[in-house]
């Protein structure tokens, strides 16, 4: 399978992110966090926002992030991402999750089945990790939904390092809450060092 | 956008709370609003701050946007620095109280998230809300992005306590009041040396009784002191009159600020690379910013495109507007609203502000982006190489709006 090829060049010279998730995922924070990290790291050019819309828990939602080394003017939707962060597997099943992703772009996914049971597309990078048991092995769960936005922040580290880990980290402390920041700080590196890449 | 040589005052901020911030900065004291979507984090943020004690101001519940208004009025009549904020149907519900506190003369400042107005509903952007209240005798400031949502608002205060006009800060719903982005938040200390106390037009003292905004008829009359008062005609005369001087008073607040703050508000109308443009790209809010990335790639291109970015809608802009279109061939304006049975609303007061001054820009009408509908740069592109096709083939221009759409 082949990713259609969508002709867009308003974004050019702009990182985008998209995070899908399921309400209550946390996947809105995560594209806060990793804005503020990149903030951090001196990118002048910083967004993030929620899909636009009303949003409960359990339903596929999104968010998306833009960096860059300029100023960023465009304020439409992200058309061509650089980077899918899925917090949920299930959500590759629908169609629209990979829609727009660049070629040799970055599928980075909870999971814990190896490259070949994903089906993904060849043309794009792939990172995978298990965020899902970390989080539960580390009581990171809240209303029996296991919390996995800042596992993933690892494996987003992990695999486009387009983000400092210092920022990351930082970030991760300043905007939880004292609470529940230490338990998402030990996920977020339990992930960076578990996460696996598979650049093909 | 912030500036980058002053980040530790730089926070990254959607525009509601960064709408939220400018407020708390302006020291308001009586806040009444009522939640609506995408409005809602503003008032809670501003509810937050009170109880939080770092704002000391009373926040009135109210059981809707007519009563918010009505409160804010009241409490601006005796002598309150008031803010409110609202969106589309919340707005709608405001209109009667909206022309009270602009007859009135109180210069309440109100933040008006744009959102689509049903039927269907929709609780997603265009800015249908803020412009049929075009006629209700508010100023309205359009933000392109969130640092202009801040900085309108210091200003807003500002502009309306000088001449006693309410003021009205539009900002895109979700587009910007959900989008986080860079933003340089002012100390308090400046914003304090920037803005004066308010003092209100009229003392009310209970020891001193007086009537205040009586039945006013038609014709000027004596009062009950003897004192020959002006009618009603007279007193819309003045609104009218304060309205047109609005705009030197606008351009002073924004040479004023630019001074304290750095940022350059002198102008009424956003101009980006217009000095040599053929091609007028015409915007308002954040469509005014993805106008500049169109821009962009239509140079690249070979078209000589700039934007004229709307910052200020009402009083509107003329002498400005003409001046900086009498170089265009083309004005290509990009609707958010429309005037059912006309065009869009921005596109009707640039070819009323052209009328009379011998100027020979074409100008072409979209509508786009209702109810949320995304506008792309590219498809901003699309819509001028169309108009520059219909110049250069002598395709005559339609007298009606053409809709970036799926119909």
């Amino acid at each position: 399978m082949q990713q259609p090829m969508i002709v867009s060049n308003h974004s050019e010279g702009i990182y985008e992110i998209r995070w899908h998730g399921r309400g209550g995922q946390g996947a809105v924070t995560a594209a806060k966090i990793v804005a503020y990290a990149a903030f951090l790291d001196g990118y002048p050019g910083v967004t993030s926002a929620p899909f636009f819309g009303a949003e409960r828990r359990g339903v596929p939602i999104t968010a998306v992030t833009r960096l860059s080394h300029k100023p960023i003017y465009v304020i439409s939707q992200v058309e061509t991402p650089d980077a899918l962060v899925i917090l949920d597997q299930t959500l590759l099943k629908y169609a629209d999750t990979l829609s727009g992703l660049k070629m040799n772009g970055w599928v980075i996914v909870n999971s814990s089945q190896c490259l070949a049971e994903l089906d993904l597309p060849t043309n794009v990078k792939v990172a995978t990790a298990d965020a899902t048991l970390i989080c539960k092995e580390l009581g990171l769960i809240s209303s029996g939904i296991p919390v996995v936005n800042t596992a993933l922040i690892g494996a987003f580290a992990r695999a486009t390092q387009v983000v400092s880990l210092e920022s990351l980290k930082r970030a991760i402390k300043e905007k939880l809450p004292d609470s529940i920041s230490e338990t998402n700080m030990a996920a977020f590196i339990k992930t960076f060092q578990t996460t696996k890449v598979f650049t093909r | 956008m912030a500036t980058q040589n002053n980040r530790e005052s730089i926070k990254l901020l959607d525009g509601n709370h960064a709408a939220a911030e400018a407020a708390k900065l302006c020291r308001v004291q009586v806040i009444a609003a009522y939640p609506i979507t995408p409005q809602t984090p503003l008032t809670e943020s501003l509810s937050e701050f009170i109880e939080s004690g770092e704002l000391n101001a009373e926040y009135i519940a109210v059981e809707s946007e007519h009563s918010a208004l009505a409160v804010c009025a009241s409490a601006s009549m005796v002598g309150a620095r008031v803010f409110t904020a609202t969106s589309a149907h919340g707005l709608a519900y405001m209109h009667e109280m909206l022309h009270w506190t602009a007859g009135a003369r109180l210069p309440v400042v109100m933040a008006c998230v744009n959102r689509a107005l049903g039927a269907p509903w929709n609780i997603l952007n265009d800015q249908q809300d803020s412009l049929s209240q075009r006629d209700t005798g508010w100023i309205q400031l359009y933000a392109r992005n969130n640092q202009e949502i801040v900085d309108s608002i210091i200003q807003a205060y500002k502009i309306a306590e000088r001449i006693l006009i309410p003021t009205m800060v539009c900002f895109d719903g979700y587009l910007l009041s959900h989008t986080e982005m860079p933003v340089e938040l002012p100390s308090q200390e400046d914003v304090d040396s920037f803005l004066p106390s308010y003092r209100p037009h009229t003392v009310l003292d209970p020891a001193n009784p007086k009537n205040y905004n009586l039945v006013t008829l038609a014709d000027p009359r004596m009062n009950a002191n003897g004192v020959f008062c002006h009618g009603y005609m007279e007193l819309r005369y003045l609104l009218q009159e304060s309205l047109q001087n609005a705009t030197s008073v606008i351009t002073e607040v924004g040479q004023e600020f630019a001074e304290l703050f750095g940022r350059d508000y002198a102008r009424l109308i956003w101009e980006d690379n217009l000095e040599d443009a053929d091609i007028a790209i015409i915007a308002m809010g954040s469509l005014a910013m993805e106008a500049r990335v169109a821009a962009g790639l239509l140079r690249r291109e070979g078209y000589k495109a700039g934007v004229l970015g709307l910052r200020v809608f009402r009083p509107f802009p003329k002498n400005a507007v003409v001046k900086a279109l009498k170089k265009n061939r083309l004005a290509v304006v990009f609707d958010k609203s429309i005037s059912y049975g006309n065009e869009g609303i921005v596109c009707s007061e640039i070819k009323s502000a052209l009328y009379g001054h011998d100027v020979n820009t074409i100008v072409l009408n979209y509508i786009v982006g209702l109810g949320g509908r995304d506008v792309k740069a590219r498809e901003i592109v699309d819509a001028v190489k169309k108009s520059v096709h219909y110049l250069r083939s002598g395709i005559p221009i339609s007298e009606q709006p053409e809709w970036i759409c799926y119909i």
